[in-house]
């Protein structure tokens, strides 16, 4: 006979007493791994959510860089680069900048590190007579654009013009029923049509696009550009102040102003749309957060609530154990079970309540949410042994009980 | 082996002081089975529990072959009680949860045994108790509830037995069975000191003595 024996007997016997026992202890231990399980869940399901929006975003902002990159392929550029001592009145007015600058400045730009502005598109623009048809056009010199250093590969914006090749405006090749293909003549040159573009309602309708080294010597400006254009970087804090500081201090010579509103309205409302969409993941997350501490903090009251009416029902149990079984405690005694053993008795029924009571309320508590080894660890040591905590008074009672009184009394 | 000198005890109760035993001297030797008559509240039980090194007296010696008991520390005394002393009572105090043959085990708590099986197998047989060895108590008559307590209290083979009343719950002829077996016990060289109010133990004792108000009023 082991003691060990003895209280699976009496567990067997006093079914009801343990399974109130356990009972209790399944609810506290349920309630505590519920409460993690669910804090684990909400973890899971945040990381879900969160990292849904922002692969959400991301595809929508890829989406939007690509529909931006070909809004702004079709609207042109937005900075435009000029000689510093042209006047701008008279740019506005004409259309085209009067005074050039050394075409070496796009190459010394592209260079120079420069992160505020893209897609560098050097150009020498002037307003003639079109002698052999007889009609005032805009010649646009272009050479491509020139690719930055440590930029980044970037697809162009506008692609360069072949040498002895041109791209007429709408107007122009409406009117005199031009298509590509089709020789012109102009300045004396011949020039094959390689494209006619669309309408756009701008002056680019009565534009013809050539090399920039052929438009250079055709104008007299040979090594000479007007205009440098140029694409705003859409990076956060990259604003006209921040483009024009740095375009000084590389360029002395230049100056920078804004344009094609279009164009920065569609980039200005996809930054906005980039931020709303970072609001938003920054507000579910902290939605999110306040879920979280709304569980913890109802967790961190109905948690301990619940053991200590557990440690109190299990206590008060095991009193009542001690007092049905005073008589067996004595007779124990009078047979020279020492005290001890009977402590242990009292003691190994409460961890057999505690195990059983960790075991069945894990089960239970995670169906709330997932559980781990660790929790399942900490409540297998922790449940028997706040159980045994619960029944210590009680089971030193029965452990100093004196079998005289006992027998006695019988 | 056992012998008792002037021990005196005194129950103090709120309505006065209640002597249970006022000065008892009684000498045992091996062999012996001696029967302490009286009436209720006389004193008996608490004779035999300090006699059993349960209850220390106000004063006097209790010697347990050769050793003054109350002179030891609990832990002690809980080894005689295992090793040298049985214990009957009136009410068998089975534990009710575990069969007869278990119940007979129990003293192995407080000194295990290897052959404990053997000896537990070996008493159930000799009091007729084999066929319900595993029947718990309350599906056992009163008369195999005692033979249970009796074999239990002989598990150690204590050489000082301590029966209070135990036949007071008993037909005669269990209790002729359980008389029989004390004086078996005493016939084989062991000690009985049983209490009791009746008078068939005495037919069985080899000295009966009487008490009434915590003094010893005669023997034989």
């Amino acid at each position: 006979m082991s003691v060990w024996r003895l209280i699976a007997r009496e567990l067997a016997f006093r079914k009801l007493h343990f399974a109130l026992g356990v009972i209790a202890i399944v609810v506290a231990v349920g309630c505590l791994v519920a409460e993690f399980a669910l804090l684990r869940a909400h973890d899971v399901r945040t990381n879900g959510i969160l990292a849904a929006k922002e692969a959400e975003t991301r595809a929508r902002m890829a989406e939007m860089e690509d529909a931006y990159r070909k809004i702004m392929k079709g609207l042109g550029f937005n900075v435009l680069i000029l000689p510093k001592d042209q006047n701008l009145s008279e740019f506005h007015a004409d259309d085209f900048a009067s005074k050039t600058m050394p075409e070496e400045y796009a190459q010394r730009l592209a260079t120079s590190g420069i992160i505020t502005i893209q897609h560098l598109l050097p150009s020498l623009q002037r307003k003639i007579e079109w002698p052999e048809r007889k009609r005032r056009i805009i010649v646009m010199g272009i050479r491509g654009e020139v690719p930055i250093q440590g930029g980044g590969r970037k697809e162009p914006l506008l692609v360069a013009v072949p040498k002895g090749c041109a791209a007429l405006g709408y107007e122009i090749h409406r009117s005199l029923n031009l298509s590509a293909g089709d020789s012109i003549e102009i300045c004396g040159r011949t020039l094959s049509v390689q494209t006619c573009q669309p309408e756009r309602g701008t002056k680019d309708d009565i534009t013809i696009w050539m090399d920039l080294a052929e438009a250079q010597e055709m104008l007299g400006a040979k090594g000479e550009i007007n205009a440098i254009y140029a694409l705003k970087c859409q990076c956060a804090g990259v604003g006209m102040e921040k483009i024009r500081g740095e375009i000084a201090r590389i360029l002395p010579d230049a100056q920078a102003i804004e344009f094609a509103s279009q164009a920065l309205t569609r980039a200005e409302a996809r930054e906005r749309a980039a931020e709303d969409a970072r609001v938003a993941i920054e507000s579910e997350a902290r939605n999110r957060a306040h879920l979280r501490g709304e569980i913890e903090a109802y967790g961190a009251i109905l948690v301990p609530l619940v053991l200590v009416g557990c440690a109190v029902w299990v206590g008060l149990l095991s009193l009542g154990n001690v007092r049905e079984r005073r008589m067996e405690i004595g007779i124990l005694r009078a047979m020279g079970v020492r005290s001890r053993q009977i402590l242990l008795i009292f003691l190994g029924k409460a961890g057999a309540m505690g195990l059983a009571g960790a075991l069945i309320g894990y089960a239970a508590g995670i169906l709330a949410g997932p559980g781990s080894t660790a929790l399942l660890a900490a409540v297998v040591a922790g449940a028997p042994l706040l159980a045994i905590v619960a029944g210590w008074l009680p089971a030193m009672i029965a452990a100093q009980q004196d079998p005289a009184i006992v027998l006695r009394e019988e | 082996m056992l012998d008792l000198a002037d021990v005196r005890k005194t129950y103090a109760r709120p309505e006065g002081a209640i002597v249970a035993l006022g000065g008892i001297s009684i000498s045992a030797e091996p062999g012996e089975f001696i029967a302490v008559r009286g009436p209720s509240g006389c004193g008996k039980t608490t004779l035999l529990l300090a006699a059993g090194g349960l209850l220390a007296p106000d004063a006097g010696r209790v010697i347990v072959d050769g050793e003054e008991i109350y002179a030891l520390s609990p832990e002690d005394r809980a080894r005689i009680r295992a090793t040298r002393i049985g214990f009957v009572f009136q009410q068998f105090h089975l534990i009710p949860y575990l069969g007869a043959l278990e119940n007979v085990l129990v003293p192995s708590l407080g000194v295990p045994r290897r052959d404990a099986m053997t000896r537990a197998r070996e008493l159930i047989d000799r009091f007729g108790l084999a066929p319900r060895a595993h029947h718990v108590p309350a599906e056992l008559s009163t008369g195999e509830r005692q033979r249970t307590a009796l074999a239990r209290a002989l598990f150690n083979r204590p050489k000082l037995l301590l029966a209070d009343e135990p036949t007071g719950n008993l037909d005669e002829a269990n209790a002729e069975v359980v008389l029989r077996a004390l004086a078996e016990f005493a016939g084989e060289g062991g000690t009985v000191l049983l209490v009791t109010h009746g008078g068939n133990a005495a037919s069985y004792a080899t000295r009966v003595i009487s008490m009434k108000e915590g003094l010893l009023c005669s023997g034989d």
